[in-house]
């Protein structure tokens, strides 16, 4: 294409725009998502000058065009002419910021944050701060509430005064008439006192989280807690008790149960937040009542945290606190009314021996464990089943085996594929703990069985199982235990098992090495060349490049060679196709 | 359609909660059976989220009726009854203060007997207690929801467990509200904004029969105290808008729509400012919502409300619900056709003028739409004698819009239904316009082969781009190409 450069009469704005209008909704999806194409076709001064005020005067569209539209533009400042000309990107990202659809609104406001530091400190106070200031003073919520993920990204790099301005337009739409702007401004709380300074923060934001950790409706309330830990954070340990604790104390117990929750999922920020004192004082009974909660989302969100809660405590006491206060409560947690409770709680609890060490683990843990292994809900015992490795670190797996096994029998033929698959995953870790002994007396029918389980997903990691205990056992092992079962099913009636075989020799082949191989599995892989049903005859072709690799010279060319070439004279195209591809691969044509 | 953003807020992030009391004989099957198999067809229950475990029982002692004693005396013991009724009991444990929960039934139907027949009990010491009554026994966090998918056709409500009690309570308050006696100007003193607040709180309550009653007792009080109207209708806006743009989630939106669809018939002409922008900003976005259709119904009649009041909002409604036809889910589709239909049935010959072109560009979409029910709904407009006779009236306009949609899809959609359908469509036209029409299929091929060479210059242009943008790319990268 000849002068491509700086050619823009091929272009001519029209064409572009057209494109950008056209009426089936997608080619205009298309064109805004190419949008840096024609911004670089125009050359950086059309796109000021034309394509911008374009933009800025159409927005009318579909929100997922607007959605496109507000990404591109914040990666558009090279393409206005860098960072000098940045501030032409804020007519269109305003009105963008200002509509309706929150995904829309969310990304514009996103892409004027990452705009604002290209911004040089004169741009900023000059194009930037009197953007937030429109938006913040908007009279529909929606610029409201943009508003407040700007401050921020403002505040920083200003002047005094107009930094002073800023904290007063945060402190205004704190206390917005509106609940949704309210909501805004309580979730960027803990960011905007992060670049506040600290005198600041002490005579502005903590009335402001004050009133918001107490305002008439919860979904406000309950934000003001994750902004408590940024605050509380930031502040000296000598002030939290009397600019942070009360709040804190008051969310703990609050009556709508969408508060205490939110505390008990950010409990161990706050913990790490407020530092050992306030934990040992206040924090413990705290977590207790939310352990005990009469909700059972709360519980199991409290429930979810004992283990990172019980590794932060402050080590001089963590014992004792945990054995008096915490460990109590877990025991009453295990036989909870609620499946979700002690789901959530098996999911950590194991994670307590480490801290507790071995006596402790036995004596009070163990108990725990094994009535969680028996319990009538799968999900629990599979949480269980998957942190073993916590408690073997500890006392051995020996000392599980006996209750272990009914419920991993059981699981292993639960109904849910996805349990069984998750059973399959921890084979190898348990083969290896319990011994090739235990292991065939025990597990080995279960995984021979999985291989003709009626899920395709099943078979496969059944498959992959294989491998991995082959790895672990040897192939010793697997000559006698394993291959004979695999190759015998070459026979089977239904062709999806004999297609487990192929997949198997697949799988086993390089950990059984080349005598294996080329002993016992090539001749079943040869005769089911000829097999009836032609997905068995490509997934031969398949097999044989893939273990053609571990077969000596000779028997590729003997053996191998004649049958792959037979089958890429097959009916079949499927099967010829694979057929060929092996024979490329293993270099026999 | 875009999806929607959630605030932080935990309701949403516990997909857990699903299932969570039903029985443990469901755990045993297969993750691919239907719904309606998975669940345990079981009324489940709930009760308010505040009772801690209380452990003491509550003691009442027992009153004599109010019938028993001298009509002076009545007064005094109404008020120590409203007092006794603010005791609250646990529902949830079925076997503790059975007595007590006894007593406090029977007191309260008599209660509602007294507010019902009696004259002069309302003294006004006495609105103080009612309110106060009523606030102990309704106001409550409301619990978790068990069902993050509630769908109406497969589930069961979660029913209120102490509903024995909270009916009376409502049926009480209302009797209260609508009794000859009551006086809004000293009531107004108790049944204030935060009041009001917790009350619209209560519409996300699953029970059906609690909601029920709650809308009969917000529109008495939406009836009663012209105070306090505005600032009702501001908190809908905020539970609409909460609903749409950050949770999805709100059991009582169908309820709020129908006490609007009453308040907006009152509304006085011309329409206030306010009113035009809840048309605009919150009704038409509510055909966003995922489960639209729990209260499609009553969405559909504000809004036609709306057009029967002022005409000349059809051109912004009809263009909202074009901006938010849905994309991929049919259903919604079929009931955004019958929508239209409905304000179809009601538009003025000069509003129809103002929207046919980009009304009929949808339509003809639907008319080819491969869902069946889509297009036979679509279809479905030309047996409406008032939408023939607009559709007759400006055929030059309509009929090349429709044109090509419908003679490809009456040689090759797949239902032999709506290649029937279409071909009345087509004769219909066709005796409207025949001139048109013979124009129309005289050009068919040609409009088609002009369309794919337009087509093929697009693919052309973007080419000719982005063979510029790789050669600028890689020159700005300092890239030599080869």
């Amino acid at each position: 294409m000849a002068g491509a450069d700086g050619d823009d009469s091929l272009y001519p704005i029209a064409v572009l725009i057209d494109e950008l209008r056209n009426e089936d909704v997608q080619l205009r999806l298309n064109s805004i998502k190419k949008l840096s194409t024609i911004a670089l076709a125009l050359g950086v001064e059309r796109t000021r000058t034309e394509l911008l005020p374009f933009l800025t005067d159409t927005i009318y569209d579909e929100d997922e065009v607007l959605l496109a539209l507000a990404e591109q533009l914040g990666n558009f400042t090279m393409l206005v002419g860098g960072p000098e000309y940045v501030h032409c990107l804020l007519p269109p990202l305003e009105s963008l910021a200002t509509v309706e659809e929150t995904v829309v609104r969310d990304k514009a406001v996103e892409s004027l944050r990452k705009i604002s530091q290209e911004h040089s400190p004169v741009d900023l106070e000059v194009h930037f701060e009197p953007l937030v200031k429109r938006l913040a003073s908007g009279d529909w919520f929606t610029s409201r509430t943009s508003a407040c993920g700007l401050f921020s990204v403002c505040y920083p790099r200003v002047s005094s005064t107009v930094k002073a301005e800023i904290r007063q337009h945060f402190r205004t739409l704190c206390a917005d008439d509106t609940p949704m702007v309210r909501r805004a401004a309580a979730s960027k709380l803990g960011e905007f006192s992060k670049v506040l300074e600290l005198d600041y923060l002490k005579s502005d934001i903590i009335s402001l989280f004050t009133a918001l950790a107490s305002d008439e409706q919860d979904s406000v309330r309950l934000l003001a807690v994750e902004a408590c830990v940024s605050i509380a954070t930031l502040l000296p340990q000598e002030d939290l008790e009397t600019l942070v604790m009360p709040t804190l104390r008051q969310a703990a117990e609050d009556k709508s149960w969408r508060v205490r929750y939110m505390v008990a999922d950010k409990f161990s920020e706050l913990q790490k937040a407020v530092g050992p004192e306030i934990t040992k004082n206040d924090l413990v009974p705290a977590f207790q009542n939310l352990l005990k909660d009469c909700e059972a989302e709360v519980r199991a969100a409290a429930a979810n945290k004992v283990k990172e809660f019980c590794e932060n405590l402050p080590e001089d006491s963590r014992e004792q606190i945990i054995m008096t206060h915490i460990l109590p409560c877990v025991k009453e947690l295990v036989s909870d009314t609620n499946q979700h409770v002690k789901s959530a709680l098996a999911s950590v609890i194991m994670g307590l021996s480490t801290i507790l060490g071995k006596d402790n683990t036995i004596e009070h843990l163990l108990p725990l464990f094994l009535a969680q292994l028996k319990d009538e809900c799968p999900e629990v015992r599979l949480n269980i089943i998957s942190n073993l490795d916590c408690v073997n670190e500890v006392i051995g797996i020996r000392q599980l085996s006996q209750s272990l096994l009914p419920a991993i029998v059981e699981l292993a033929e639960d109904a849910k594929w996805r349990v069984r698959l998750a059973i399959i995953e921890y084979m190898p870790l348990l083969a290896g703990q319990l011994g090739v002994e235990f292991f065939d007396e025990k597990l080995n029918t279960l995984c021979m069985a999985w291989l003709i389980d009626h899920v395709y997903a099943i078979r496969e990691a059944a498959t992959c199982n294989l491998m991995k205990l082959v790895e672990k056992f040897g192939a010793e092992w697997a000559q006698n235990t394993i291959v004979p079962k695999v190759l015998g099913m070459a026979n089977d009636p239904n062709y999806l098992h004999r297609m487990t075989t192929l997949f198997c020799i697949n799988a086993l082949s390089e950990a059984c090495g080349q005598d294996i191989t080329t002993k016992q599995m090539l001749p079943v892989v040869l005769k089911m060349s000829t097999d009836q049903v032609a997905n068995v005859r490509f997934n031969v072709a398949k097999s044989l490049q893939k273990i053609g690799p571990v077969l000596d010279s000779n028997a590729l060319q003997t053996e191998v060679k004649p049958v792959l070439e037979k089958l890429a004279t097959d009916t079949d195209m499927d099967v010829k196709y694979f057929a060929q591809e092996a024979i490329s691969v293993l270099a026999l044509a | 359609m875009v999806v929607h953003g959630d605030s932080s807020a935990p309701l949403h992030s516990r997909a857990m909660s699903s299932a969570a009391t039903t029985s443990p004989s469901v755990d045993k099957v297969d993750g691919f059976s239907r719904k309606s198999v998975r669940k345990a067809k079981q009324k489940r229950s709930q009760s308010s989220s505040q009772f801690r475990s209380q452990g003491k029982p509550i003691e009442l002692t027992p009153l004599p009726l109010l019938k028993d004693v001298p009509a002076p005396e009545q007064p005094e013991l109404f008020l120590k009854k409203l007092q006794q009724c603010c005791t609250v009991f646990d529902f949830m444990d079925t076997l503790s203060d059975l007595k007590m929960k006894e007593y406090k039934r029977s007191t309260l139907n008599e209660l509602v007997d007294y507010v019902t027949v009696s004259r002069g009990y309302l003294t006004e010491q006495a609105y103080p207690d009612v309110v106060k009554m009523v606030s102990h026994n309704i106001f409550r966090t409301l619990p978790p929801s068990d069902s993050n998918e509630f769908d109406p056709e497969e589930d069961e409500p979660t029913l209120e467990a102490s509903w024995p009690h909270l009916q009376l309570v409502y049926e009480f308050f209302i009797r209260f509200l609508e009794s000859q006696e009551f006086q809004p100007s000293i009531a107004k003193k108790y049944i204030d904004q935060k009041f009001v607040l917790q009350l619209l709180e209560l519409f996300d309550s699953e029970d059906p029969r609690e909601r029920d009653y709650l809308k009969t007792v917000l529109h008495r009080i939406y009836g009663k105290f012209l105070g306090l109207r505005a600032f009702i209708r501001k908190q809908i806006n905020n539970i609409f808008l909460r609903f749409v743009y950050e949770t999805e989630h709100f059991n009582g939106v169908a309820e709020l729509l129908e006490i609007l669809g009453s308040i907006i018939n009152g509304f006085a002409l011309p329409l206030k400012a306010e009113h035009k922008q809840f048309l605009v900003k919150v009704l038409i976005p509510l055909h966003t919502v995922r489960s639209l259709s729990l209260f499609h119904a009553q969405l559909a009649y504000c809004i036609v409300q709306f057009l029967e009041k002022d005409p000349t909002l059809t051109e912004p409604v009809i263009r909202g619900l074009l901006k938010f036809w849905p994309k991929t889910c049919s259903q919604k589709e079929v009931m955004f056709l019958g929508e239209l239909e409905e304000i179809l049935d009601v538009i003025e010959p000069t509003q129809f003028v103002k929207i046919q072109e980009p009304l009929f560009k949808q339509i003809s979409r639907c008319v080819s739409s491969p869902h069946f029910q889509v297009a036979e709904r679509a279809l479905y407009y030309w047996n409406n004698e008032y939408i023939m006779s607009l559709i007759e009236e400006n055929s030059s306009v309509i009929l090349p819009i429709m044109f090509a949609s419908l003679y490809r899809i009456s040689k090759e959609h797949w239902n032999p239904a709506i290649v029937a359908l279409v071909y009345n469509v087509l004769k219909a036209f066709m005796e409207m316009n025949s001139t048109l029409f013979d124009e129309l299929t005289a050009t068919y091929k040609s409009d088609r082969q002009r369309e794919k060479k337009k087509e093929k210059e697009r693919e052309e242009l973007w080419k000719k781009l982005e063979d510029l943008e790789l050669k600028r790319g890689l020159r700005s990268d300092g890239i030599i190409p080869t």
